[in-house]
């Protein structure tokens, strides 16, 4: 029998209960990930790429012949993240007898975690796997979020010219962290909501939470400056189970690319 | 130009929208060169002059097909129905309710389907939770 990396077919998992967990999972995900929805998508091509053409090549500076150069093509490998998730198997097996309720804080915690890690490499990047995120890579001056969200409008048109004069073209979106996008929802000026002025006046594209960022950023939606590439898209697998608790993971490959560093401008704390 | 088959104003529109505009009216205009170069090849009585539109028709062709896949790409429904629809066997119109039957005998009803927006999850891949591109969100 040929079996995947995920291994599904080995877990003691009901077909009703495997299609509620990825549903919860899916619910989860779609709700947290910041970055999908502002960069693009290339994929998912499975779990056989293992990284990305740069079309860089790093020569060597010794060679055993003086008269043949030698040249290192430079690739982006990919990283693969995964995320436990434990849950008891008398628990899933409700799911078959046909309760609506299933407990699966687990799958929402992995898919929570999951979500905030994928995010952080898109935005603030990770070293070791040389990913450099959009906040670190913008070289533009940071703009400071402002303490009181009635002005920031003002902040926001004052970015979005820091990439028109660049010749950054729209249509624009906004990235913010978590608790700012909460304080922005409550506030209001003159009784009308400040969110939906700017969704409706300032900005031309979306108004984004993400968790994993502090402050937050104005970016370019154009396209071609960002680039998500995923080798397996996310998934939940199988990893080992007793009598009474299954261990199930969510999991996916991916790398990340900055092609235009100036698409963006950081908005601080 | 593209933008005088527009129905609303082009600043109420996002670009992804225009962009879609842009590629639904190629497709058109390519489909419907398809049907003229037909037509004018079977009704053409110069052999090599009805060669060269039979050469021209096949070239629409491939332009139509290039900006359907572009479509499919890019447009999370066209990726769908084309992945419900294209290269199956069984009669068209039975295709949705074999694959809705194939789907509940195998317990993945209601599981999101898989979604690639540029290149093809390859055939050694698992089955994923379909998360895919949100940026039509």
């Amino acid at each position: 029998m040929a079996l995947d990396l995920l291994k599904r077919k080995l877990a003691p998992v009901l077909p009703a209960a495997f299609s509620a967990v990825d549903a919860e999972a899916a619910r989860v995900l779609k709700l947290n990930l910041a970055g999908r929805r502002i960069v693009d998508f290339r994929g998912p091509h499975g779990w056989g790429l293992a990284a990305v053409n740069t079309g860089r090549l790093d020569r060597l500076a010794t060679a055993a012949d003086r008269d043949v150069q030698i040249g290192i093509r430079r690739a982006q490998p990919l990283i693969e993240l995964r995320a436990p998730i434990r849950l008891p198997i008398a628990e899933l097996d409700s799911v078959a007898r046909g309760a609506p309720d299933p407990e699966l804080t687990p799958v929402v915690e992995a898919a929570e975690k999951m979500a905030y890690a994928e995010d952080g490499a898109i935005f603030n990047g990770l070293e070791a796997a040389g990913i450099v995120g959009i906040i670190p890579a913008s070289p533009h001056t940071a703009h400071k979020l402002p303490a009181d969200v009635t002005r920031l409008p003002g902040t926001i048109l004052a970015a979005r010219e820091a990439l028109r004069q660049e010749g950054i073209s729209g249509p624009y979106a906004l990235v913010i962290d978590a608790a700012y996008y909460a304080q922005l929802l409550a506030a209001a000026e003159d009784g009308y909501p400040v969110a939906k002025r700017i969704t409706e006046q300032v900005l031309d594209g979306p108004l984004v939470r993400a968790a994993a960022i502090e402050g937050g950023v104005l970016l370019s939606l154009r396209g071609g400056d960002y680039e998500l590439t995923v080798g397996q898209d996310l998934s939940v697998g199988y990893a080992a189970h007793d009598r009474e608790t299954v261990e199930l993971f969510l999991t996916e490959s991916f790398t990340f690319r900055v092609l235009e560093p100036k698409a963006a401008v950081a908005l601080t704390r | 130009m593209s933008h005088e088959g527009l129905h609303e104003s082009a600043d109420l529109l996002p670009e992804a929208t225009k962009n879609l505009h842009r590629a639904l009216l190629s497709l058109m205009e390519e489909l419907e060169a398809v049907d003229w170069y037909q037509q004018r090849a079977d009704a053409c009585s110069d052999p090599e002059l009805k060669a060269v539109m039979l050469h021209n028709r096949n070239e629409e062709v491939e332009h139509g097909m290039m900006t359907l896949e572009w479509l499919r790409r890019n447009d999370a429904k066209f990726d769908e129905t084309m992945r419900t629809y294209l290269f199956k066997e069984a009669p068209i119109t039975e295709i949705e309710e074999l694959e809705k039957a194939a789907e509940v005998a195998e317990g993945r009803a209601g599981e999101a389907k898989p979604r690639a927006s540029a290149g093809n999850q390859s055939s050694s891949s698992a089955p994923s939770l379909g998360i895919g591109s949100l940026r039509d969100l």
